[in-house]
């Protein structure tokens, strides 16, 4: 980076909004995901839209390659920077620019903390249903780019549900506008969409226009615990044949139900091959019928008890069992691989089984938990990067893991993104023709490949 | 300059401890500076992946990784919220030991931990004789809180609105104490800590009182040393195991069940770091047994005196309390201080609104980053203004000094106390009744 260049962008946003110092560029060499560091030359963190747009199109007037960045709290690298390239960080365009109770919108930058807007809206009487498990710092825009889930997917929808606009830049630091305000909008093409989960490729956000919705009046949880977790898998696709459509249905296995117990001694069945943990919400006579028949349902897939929270409190016990999964598996091994592969939600008992036989095969601790609703499971491996031995056998299953759920017609990633991580698999999932389609249409509207090159579409165009 | 390799050797060290963080990046919802800044080298996971850059020749300059991690208040918020429990404050006192050691500290830091920090005596004479000369280089500030400001330009005061030394330190109202138990057949030894020696001797006598009242023997050495913790937070080891064996000689030289600080800061340091950090490792028996008997005050009051709520007379007033980091995130003690605040019988306890969080101060932080300290503090001020509370209250001398500087300079003149105060306050109603049993 020359001297020159870092003067143009400390003019652009502020010499204290700038980083060169080598210490503090290493700090923007990773996010979340388990793969190796790479570093930017330059960090930057504009403090309002107009020197956002000035510094997408300082990076491509001088071909620097661009990484705009949130919270870094990618599961699949999708913001690790290109070698020697710009971090412009979102961290100060952090403003909910308006909530709109009569129409049931919100505007926001896009370095909003998920968390923060979705309380904010709350305290309105008004829900954002989205909550991806990293919602207490992962940003608005990350949400958007990476096309975020959560725990209420099965209902309600992952984020790409509730984004009604997307304004960005362009390549040239031109302003795009895309959908707009209104429940229907069919005006030209739906860019806002092809923003959605497009990882930083194609654009950068500059404001974001949100759907909101009503709170449900009313909510039931329960606890199904199982002898047998084929019993469980087979519940899950049960009640989704039986059109019910919980908020949320969650399976932990034996290993991590183990593991919570042992990190919280909550009184979790420990001798459990599986639990389900199930919330019904909506209008409550709605919830009422709906609770009744899926205890029904548990019970006749051998459901060995069902327990239904009686208040808040036993409600709160349920779901800081599912919260607990993740930090209580994170504390058994070093390294912790996540991995969010998804199938139908009929197959779930297929893909239950599959897990099992590669954790067999390559010897190793995978515990499963997940969002088995809609389909996405989180085998979540247990290892020691370190371990070279280990961590060979680690992305062989890995590989098995992709490869099953794609025979069962499911995907690579249900709410993670495809990223650095998963790049090489995109053919096995949709075919060249269909990489070279969306190689053609970046090619086009950034000719010299400088939005987050290498992500999603692989090796960076020539 | 000592040479890297062993640099990197002695940082491959904390290898096992570093691994552990999966960098999901959950801190930054805990974070006071990363909430200011908004920069990965500012929060934990920045600091953990810096410190690994460093051990792994990665990143070459151990003097910038230095300067990256005296950027933290070592509250512990992000450990008491990791999901993969890594142990930071661990990682923090570890590395800034080896790091301090390798860099060498400041010629006059190292004055004061080695020469001046771990001589009591030495200590109390230079301020006994500051305290008489404060007057003519400080001016008031406001007259509730009781503040100072400097009355000409002084680089270390900047504009803080300091507490004055006190006139007299508790040390030289109470040299020492060695009384017998009384009703409650307790006999707790008391560390009041330097603040509360040298700033608040109010605080020591407010406990003493209540001790009396309660029937508890007390057990005071004089010429008793820091805690240590200013020491070991700058990586200075040496002098921590120093300050921790006198104590210890002090302390083991009388009988008693509980040892009880008024500090926060002292009770985690003493409860937590001694053990871990005292470097004579023939001497772990008088370490762990001193450390397993240490108490807050207000813990000891409500768990072992079982002092509770009393009924008040009339309307209580409203007193927003501030949970000390150490208290709340390494001791995990928040209620008890409400419960003494409520034993007063005149006080209730009013929340801040957006929950617990640092009020910025971190001790040797405010002195090395004070702008960065007063942005987090002059919030902290706010909110406990916002609960329209006539008094803050807390439970740590050094919480406290920094409250008192951000509300006097925030213009909400709002007094300062130590919860203890509270209580020790409703005491004096409270005796006429008893005698008249």
């Amino acid at each position: 980076m020359g001297e020159s260049l870092k003067k143009e962008f400390e003019a652009t946003v502020g010499a204290d909004n700038v980083m060169t110092e080598p210490t503090e560029l290493f700090s923007y060499s990773y996010d979340s995901a388990v793969l190796d560091k790479s570093q930017p030359d330059i960090v930057v963190r504009p403090e309002h839209s107009e020197a956002l747009g000035k510094v997408v199109k300082l990076c491509n007037d001088n071909g620097l390659k661009l990484t705009v960045r949130g919270a870094g709290t990618n599961l699949s690298g999708g913001t690790i920077p290109h070698p020697g390239g710009v971090v412009c960080l979102t961290t100060a365009l952090n403003r909910i620019l308006e909530v709109n109770e009569e129409d049931l919108y919100a505007v926001v930058q896009p370095g909003v903390v998920t968390a923060k807007f979705a309380a904010h809206v709350a305290s309105k009487g008004l829900l954002y249903p989205p909550d991806p498990g990293s919602q207490a710092v992962s940003t608005l825009g990350g949400n958007v780019a990476e096309n975020a889930g959560g725990l209420r997917a099965l209902k309600y929808g992952v984020t790409k549900d509730y984004v009604m606009g997307v304004d960005f830049f362009d390549v040239n630091g031109e302003l795009i506008r895309s959908g707009g305000k209104t429940v229907k909008c069919v005006t030209g093409y739906n860019l806002a969409g092809l923003m959605i989960a497009s990882e930083g490729t194609l654009g950068v956000f500059e404001k974001l226009i949100l759907k909101l919705v009503p709170p449900p009046a009313s909510y039931k949880s329960m606890m199904a615990v199982f002898n047998d977790v084929m019993d469980a898998s087979r519940t899950v696709a049960a009640i989704i044949a039986g059109q019910i459509v919980p908020a949320t249905l969650e399976l932990m296995d034996n290993f991590t139900i183990r593991t919570v117990e042992n990190f919280r001694k909550a009184g979790l069945p420990v001798d459990a091959a599986a639990m389900l943990l199930i919330e019904v919400d909506g209008h409550p006579a709605q919830v009422e019928d709906d609770a009744a028949r899926v205890e029904a349902i548990c019970k006749h897939n051998k459901a060995e008890t069902v327990r239904v929270a009686k208040d808040d409190a036993e409600r709160n016990a349920v779901w800081q069992a599912r919260r607990d999964a993740l930090p209580a598996l994170a504390r058994v091994r070093p390294t912790t691989v996540l991995e969010d592969a998804t199938v139908p939600r009929s197959k779930i008992p297929a893909m239950m089984q599959a897990l099992d036989r590669i954790a067999k095969k390559y010897d190793l601790t995978i515990g499963t938990f997940g969002h088995a609703g809609d389909g996405n499971l989180h085998p979540t491996i247990l290892t020691d990067k370190r371990d070279q031995d280990e961590w060979r056998r680690v992305e062989a299953a890995i590989d098995a893991i992709f490869d099953e759920a794609l025979a069962l017609g499911g995907t690579l990633s249900g709410e993670h993104g495809i990223g650095l991580a998963k790049s090489n698999y995109l053919k096995n999932e949709y075919g060249a023709g269909t990489i070279a389609y969306s190689r053609k249409m970046k090619s086009v509207l950034d000719p010299k490949g400088i939005l987050n090159p290498g992500k999603l579409l692989g090796p960076v165009l020539g | 300059m000592a040479d890297i390799k062993k640099l990197v050797s002695m940082l491959k060290e904390l290898d096992d401890l570093l691994t552990g963080c999966m960098r999901c990046g959950m801190c930054q919802a805990q974070c006071p500076i990363f909430a200011e800044t908004g920069r990965e080298a500012d929060v934990t996971r920045g600091k953990l992946a810096i410190l690994s850059g460093l051990a792994d020749e990665m990143l070459k300059d151990p003097q910038a990784v230095n300067d990256h991690l005296q950027r933290c208040l070592l509250c512990g918020t992000c450990e008491a919220n990791c999901p993969s429990g890594v142990k930071v404050t661990d990682i923090f006192f570890r590395a800034r030991a080896i790091l301090s050691g390798y860099l060498g500290l400041p010629p006059s830091q190292r004055l004061v931990f080695r020469r001046l920090l771990t001589n009591p005596k030495l200590m109390n004479a230079l301020i006994a004789f500051g305290s008489k000369f404060q007057g003519l280089l400080a001016k008031e500030a406001d007259g509730v809180i009781g503040t100072s400001c400097a009355r000409f330009n002084a680089p270390l005061i900047a504009d803080r609105h300091f507490k004055r030394l006190a006139a007299r330190s508790l040390h030289a109202q109470v040299p020492g104490l060695d009384t017998p138990a009384g009703k409650s057949g307790l006999r707790v030894a008391f560390f009041p800590g330097c603040l509360t020696d040298k700033v608040f001797p109010e605080i020591g006598l407010a406990v003493l009182k209540i001790l009396k009242h309660h029937g508890v023997g007390v057990f005071l050495p004089s010429n008793q040393a820091c805690c240590g913790i200013p020491a070991l937070s700058s990586g200075e080891t040496g002098a921590f195991t120093s300050l921790v064996r006198q104590n210890l000689d002090l302390f083991t030289q009388g009988s008693w069940d509980y040892l009880i600080t008024p500090c926060a800061t002292c009770t985690a340091t003493i409860a937590e770091l001694w053990p871990k950090y005292y470097g004579d490792h023939l001497d772990t028996i008088r370490v762990q047994d001193l450390a397993s008997k240490t108490m807050d005050v207000s813990q000891f009051l409500a768990d072992i005196l079982k002092v509770g709520p009393a009924k008040g007379i009339g309307e209580p007033s409203k007193v927003a309390y501030h949970d000390p980091c150490h208290l709340r995130n390494t001791l995990k003690i928040t209620d008890q201080p409400r419960t003494i605040i409520a034993a007063s019988g005149k006080y209730a306890t009013a929340e801040l609104p957006g929950g617990p969080s640092c009020c910025g101060s971190g001790g040797s932080f405010n002195i090395k980053q004070y702008k960065l300290s007063e942005t987090i503090g002059r919030k902290k001020a706010e909110s406990i203004a916002a609960t329209k509370a006539t008094i803050a209250a807390t439970s740590c001398p050094a919480c406290m000094l920094q409250l008192a500087d951000m509300l006097s300079k925030t213009g909400h003149s709002i007094r300062v106390k130590h919860v203890v105060e509270l209580y020790a306050e409703s005491l004096d109603r409270e005796q006429p009744l008893e005698k008249s049993r």
